[in-house]
């Protein structure tokens, strides 16, 4: 069976599990051939991340060893770091993110290309961990949207690893209107000086 | 034993700007005046029988309430004579400045202004008092005991 | 040429490099003026990873600092649990029984050696040997391996307790350093030949970064760093705590100071640190590993259970915390960068009054300018490498 383009066919107003929305999806109508090339990209984009590792602390550690020879992130297409921001889509926080550091991880969530992702590493990125206090953010989430938490401090290998399985799970169940995503939700909060 | 080499020297060296000693702990601790701290660390870098060469750490201690609240504490530590000593100088909240030593040891530039950003403390003569740790336009000084621990000044933050 | 150069109208250009860069481990920024691609001039701008560690521990109980050490120097956290708790045994004026001071060298021993695989590792990435990197994270997992044995975590251990140990070692764990060390070794030569006489690595680090002794006291280096230069200072030996006098090891020196002594001294440190464990080990006499000394080491589990007087103690220690007489102490220890510090201060109450890290990397991340100005842009790489800045230790 071929996809046709009949009158038949273009005049169907069906909308499966009516998840249709804005986008190259309604002029199409949710034919077979957008959802095939969409699973088809998801498949390609879930299995290359190029990840930016925006790497601070002591998480860093195990970001080593999780790429390093033994738990080896390469097996899942996501090996090849690229310190260069417009070069990523996924943004790796690894580490306590503190005031002073916070305009900088937005600049460079900001930077980067759409589709990204943002994989919370460890519990002080996802929810600043037992560092409550006056210079530690509280969760990356206040700045920029998070894709998956890992906690643990730091997480283990094994965790890191199927916290990247989850996120190549949610990827390929995106649709083509989850993008652009915009800008962070921030403005600079900083007093004026008198 | 020779433990109190240092504050025995110093005592005579310097008989007006002890203020007091001890030796808890095996540590020997000199309690100086902070108009002097300038001359007495010079002495104890150069003199030959103490030979003070490193500085090992500078920090501050507050003890809100007391007067003078403020403790400036200096580790010293003889290569040489594989000798430590702390000295200690007091300085009020009102008048908060004390001689800058990066003269001399000039390792002490960075240890002065995290006690500067962390406790307010001015050192004069510094070539470079500025914030360390945290950021220009961030008010008060954290780890004086009477800032809130979860006083928050975030530079950047979510649209209100 | 003079006259060229005059008339080309170079400008020094100021240029960024980090926080966010490979090089500054994402906790430092250098602000540097070049001129071409000589540094005239730089400046460093730390307090990326400040998590208000001081603050947090006054307050908290005097136990409950020791999750907090662990995260100052990251590679090697065994080492600042240790230093702390010793710390605050001196402000007790208490010495924990041989065994436990036997476990605790092993403890520190084992962290000195993967922090110092760490720092070789990543110092090898970042000039492109990535093999030697791969080489020494697989060390690193092995020695990791052994800390798993020991404490249960691999980086975050949370081991030692004032007055004690977590727990004894286990079953095994000699066997276990037997074949660990082994391919450890092993590990360690195929480095060597790999950097230790290659050019392009030689290159990069030799008279790079360079320091004489007595400007490296002044800015106050320690450790690895201050013994390239020619200083033999250890505090393991000038000043000796816990059983280190009855070790036989040997405290490597450069010559010169520069990235490949630093290099060298710290190739030299593994073999020392295995040597070390491997005594200890075989030393190791037989005894309990805490104090029975209720009111400051938490009490057996089981004691608890069945125990009204240990039940009551252990309420007091966990809701009012040890209290330590009034008074103050500093105590070092040496730290896989160098002298580590600990300045306390004790009101008499059960949370510590002032609890201040002499930070190793501090002074000499301080001299980073010192050892830059007038290098190649490129020099700032293996230097900065070779300081070995940790962020949660130089910020706290």
């Amino acid at each position: 069976m071929g996809v046709t383009f009949g009158k038949e066919s273009a005049s169907r107003r069906i909308v499966p599990g009516g998840t249709v929305s804005d986008g190259p999806e309604r002029l199409l109508d949710g034919s077979a051939i957008l959802t095939r090339l969409q699973a088809a990209v998801n498949w390609g984009r879930k299995y290359s991340f190029f990840l930016y590792p925006f790497v601070t602390a002591c998480c860093g550690m195990e970001f080593m060893s999780v790429a390093g020879p033994k738990y080896d992130l390469d097996r899942f297409g996501a090996a090849l770091p690229r310190f260069s921001p417009r070069q990523a889509d996924l943004l790796m926080v690894v580490g306590t993110i503190s005031h002073k550091q916070a305009p900088i991880l937005v600049k460079v969530y900001n930077q980067m290309t759409e589709p990204k992702w943002v994989f919370a590493f460890g519990v002080c990125a996802v929810s600043g961990g037992f560092y409550n206090n006056y210079s530690v953010v509280q969760g990356i989430d206040t700045l920029i949207p998070v894709d998956v938490y890992v906690p643990g401090c730091p997480p283990r290998p094994e965790m890191v690893l199927d916290g990247l399985l989850k996120l190549q799970e949610k990827v390929a169940k995106e649709r083509w209107s989850d993008w652009p995503r915009g800008a962070a939700p921030v403005t600079p909060m900083l007093k004026k000086q008198e | 034993m020779e433990t109190n080499v240092t504050i025995k020297k110093l005592s005579n060296r310097f008989p007006g700007a002890i203020i007091e000693t001890h030796s808890h702990r095996g540590d020997d601790t000199a309690v100086v005046k902070k108009e002097s701290i300038l001359e007495i660390c010079t002495f104890l870098r150069d003199d030959e029988a103490l030979l003070y060469n490193f500085m090992m750490d500078l920090t501050v201690v507050d003890y809100l309430g007391r007067e003078p609240r403020f403790e400036v504490v200096y580790h010293l530590f003889s290569l040489r004579h594989n000798r430590r000593v702390r000295i200690k100088a007091r300085v009020s909240e009102a008048d908060a400045i004390i001689d800058s030593i990066v003269p001399v040891w000039v390792g002490a530039n960075w240890f002065e202004r995290e006690a500067f950003d962390m406790y307010g403390i001015t050192f004069k003569g510094h070539p470079e008092m500025r914030r360390i740790l945290l950021y220009e336009g961030f008010e008060g000084h954290p780890l004086r005991k009477d800032y809130p621990i979860k006083k928050r000044q975030p530079l950047i933050g979510p649209i209100n | 040429m003079s006259d060229l150069m005059k008339d080309l109208h170079t400008e020094h250009m100021v240029i960024n490099m980090g926080p966010s860069h490979p090089v500054t481990h994402g906790t430092v920024k250098f602000l540097v003026t070049l001129d071409g691609e000589n540094i005239v001039d730089m400046k460093v701008d730390i307090g990326y990873l400040h998590r208000g560690f001081e603050k947090m521990c006054e307050s908290g109980t005097w136990q409950q600092v020791i999750p907090y050490t662990d995260r100052l120097n990251y590679v090697s956290p065994l080492i600042n649990n240790v230093g702390y708790a010793l710390a605050v045994e001196k402000l007790i004026g208490i010495e924990v029984p041989e065994r436990c001071q036997y476990l605790r060298v092993i403890a520190c021993e084992l962290s000195r050696i993967a922090d110092h695989l760490t720092n070789v590792a990543a110092g090898g990435l970042e000039l492109g040997a990535f093999t030697a990197f791969l080489y020494f994270v697989e060390a690193r997992e092995l020695v990791w391996d052994l800390i798993e044995m020991l404490c249960g975590a691999r980086v975050t251990v949370n081991f030692v307790r004032i007055g004690g140990l977590k727990n004894d070692l286990p079953q095994g764990f000699q066997d276990k350093t037997r074949a660990v060390f082994k391919e450890c070794r092993r590990l360690w030569n195929d480095v060597d030949k790999l950097l230790t006489k290659n050019r392009i690595f030689i290159d990069r680090v030799r008279n790079v970064g360079d320091i004489s002794a007595e400007e490296a006291i002044a800015y106050g280096f320690t450790g690895p760093c201050l013994r390239a230069c020619g200083i033999p200072y250890d505090v393991r030996k000038a000043q000796p705590y816990l059983v280190y006098d009855r070790m036989d090891f040997e405290v490597p020196i450069g010559e010169t100071g520069d990235n490949f002594d630093k290099y060298l001294v710290r190739m030299e440190e593994i073999q020392q640190s295995m040597k070390i464990v491997e005594q200890a080990l075989s030393q190791l006499p037989d005894g309990p590993i805490n104090l029975d000394l209720p009111q400051y080491r938490m009490q057996p589990k089981e004691d608890i259970y069945h125990r009204i007087d240990s039940l009551i103690f252990h309420f007091k220690t966990v809701i009012d915390g040890i209290k330590p007489p009034p008074g103050e102490v500093y105590f070092a220890v040496e730290g896989a960068n160098g002298e580590l510090g600990f300045y306390l201060v004790s009101d008499g109450s059960g949370k510590p009054y002032k609890c201040r890290v002499r930070p190793p990397c501090f002074p000499l991340t301080a001299a980073m300018p010192r050892l830059m100005k007038g290098r190649l842009i490129a020099d700032i790489v293996p230097t900065f490498d070779m300081i070995n800045m940790i962020g949660g230790e130089c910020d706290r």
